[in-house]
């Protein structure tokens, strides 16, 4: 077993903290590239369907430092957005037709402008959903009463919890983690979070504490049920089983442990054409904490900046302009294809 | 960091990993066998009356029981895929485990029976 460290790659520097570092090694593999099988099925280049979502990552400052993170988070990482250019995403929003706005980092509520922005996403009416690793709500007392300020903006909160046991969730997100995420479930349930017919959305994210797939989600999310409420009295919603994608400290894991070729290779085996076709990329817009706008949040963490005269930055927002853009490919899209596809809102197929 | 090299020589074996990617392969040979044993392997580990990591786990214990590397390969991934643990894995194993010694001991009374017929 890998142990978890205090810092983020990028902070150890790793030679895979280098975004230019992760593509080469991306790109360099006997498998047939990502973009080939897209060929095959007439999908490239792969446009946009319509933009429903606007992604926000807040920053990379997190309070924990999980094994296969994807943004290289940590408390050693300072990058968070300004109010400036959050009020630069509320002045897109209010020039689009665009209902949902997801909330994600880092731990998005340690921006101390966490706040203040749900506040006026609130004022909109938008439907916030915030990615809340569940640690924070007890890692300082000024966040024990985030449940409530959830709730008072009616925020659906998705939350990851890799597994039903302690070992597997530690494993991956670090020693205690477990123990402090059953007492933040236990809080957001006691004020009607996750409770059957309640409009309090809790959904859980499960992704693989490893070099492995994850299963039917749908079965999943049972035996998550049943062991969550038989052991901690625990209510949720829905589960999200979420495939990891080969970037980041997920790739550097693959690469130091010997499992990136059959992981790799796991993933393209696992290809599945009507995953292709339904991904998350094609109606969704990822901001950076810099204002920066990419595909997804992947695309983001790897740096691939829209080329052209696509927008490219949240100033310039432009949804038709936005909609017509060619999205940006590699071999860590297969993350998203294999088996019944993956999503930050689970499987797509 | 390793201070010297190591030279790792290839060695032939009966069993090479790589080979659970061919399993398919058996249909070659006979085709219309190798079809119905696929068909029937695939039903077998559905959704039924048992969920699938519950067959996982089955078949991880199993395959400890009849000792097959493949399967056990493909079986510690498959269980840990469906959502399985190292604690329900490992106590999969000792009910093989304990089958397979019990079986074992049960023969322990067919001795018994002979020598209750050869001793006075």
């Amino acid at each position: 077993m890998t142990v978890n460290t205090k810092i983020s790659l990028k902070g150890q520097q790793g030679s895979l903290s280098n975004t230019s570092r992760q593509i080469e090694v991306l790109e360099k593999s006997d498998l047939p590239s990502f973009k080939s099988k897209l060929k095959n099925l007439s999908l490239l280049p792969l446009y946009p369907t319509q933009l429903d979502v606007f992604q926000v990552n807040m920053g990379k400052m997190c309070n924990q430092v999980c094994k296969h993170c994807h943004v290289d988070a940590g408390p050693d990482r300072k990058e968070i957005m300004t109010r400036e250019t959050m009020q630069q995403c509320l002045d897109a929003l209010d020039n689009s037709n665009i209902q949902t706005v997801d909330l994600t980092g880092g731990a998005p509520e340690m921006n101390p402008d966490f706040r203040w922005f749900v506040e006026e996403l609130s004022k909109r009416d938008k439907h916030i959903i915030v990615r809340c690793n569940l640690t924070i709500i007890l890692a300082n007392q000024k966040y024990n009463d985030l449940p409530e300020f959830y709730k008072k903006h009616n925020i659906e909160v998705v939350s990851s919890l890799p597994h039903f046991s302690a070992r597997r969730t530690d494993s991956q997100r670090g020693e205690g983690v477990f123990e402090k995420s059953i007492k933040a479930l236990n809080m957001l349930n006691e004020i009607g979070y996750g409770m059957e017919n309640s409009d309090l959305k809790l959904n859980l994210v499960f992704n693989p504490s490893g070099a492995f797939l994850p299963g039917d989600q749908k079965q999943l999310e049972n035996e998550f049920k049943q062991r969550l409420k038989n052991d901690y009295d625990i209510d949720f919603h829905e589960l999200y089983a979420i495939t990891n994608l080969p970037i980041s400290r997920f790739l550097d894991y693959l690469v130091n442990t010997g499992n990136y070729e059959a992981y790799m290779e796991k993933l393209v085996d696992a290809f599945n054409p009507s995953a292709a076709t339904g991904v998350m990329c094609r109606n969704t817009i990822s901001i950076g904490w810099d204002g920066y706008l990419y595909d997804c949040d992947f695309n983001q963490m790897l740096d691939l900046k829209f080329e052209g005269k696509v927008p490219k930055h949240i100033k310039d927002f432009d949804v038709k302009k936005l909609e017509s853009r060619e999205i940006k490919l590699n071999n860590h899209c297969y993350g998203c294809t294999a088996g019944s596809g993956s999503s930050c809102g689970g499987a797509t197929a | 960091m390793l201070e010297y090299p190591i030279f790792i020589v290839m060695s032939k074996s009966y069993y090479d990993p790589a080979d659970l990617k061919k399993f398919g392969d058996i249909s070659k040979f006979q085709p219309e066998l190798g079809k119905k044993f696929f068909d029937y392997y695939g039903e077998v580990f559905k959704e039924g009356a048992l969920t699938q990591r519950e067959k996982a786990l089955i078949a991880l214990a199993v395959s400890h029981a009849v000792q097959c590397p493949y399967c056990i390969d493909a079986y510690t991934s498959t269980s840990l895929e469906k959502g399985a643990d190292e604690e329900q894995m490992m106590e999969a194993i000792h009910v093989a485990a304990a089958i397979k010694s019990g079986a074992l001991l049960v023969h322990g009374v067919q001795m018994m029976n002979k020598v209750d017929e050869l001793t006075m």
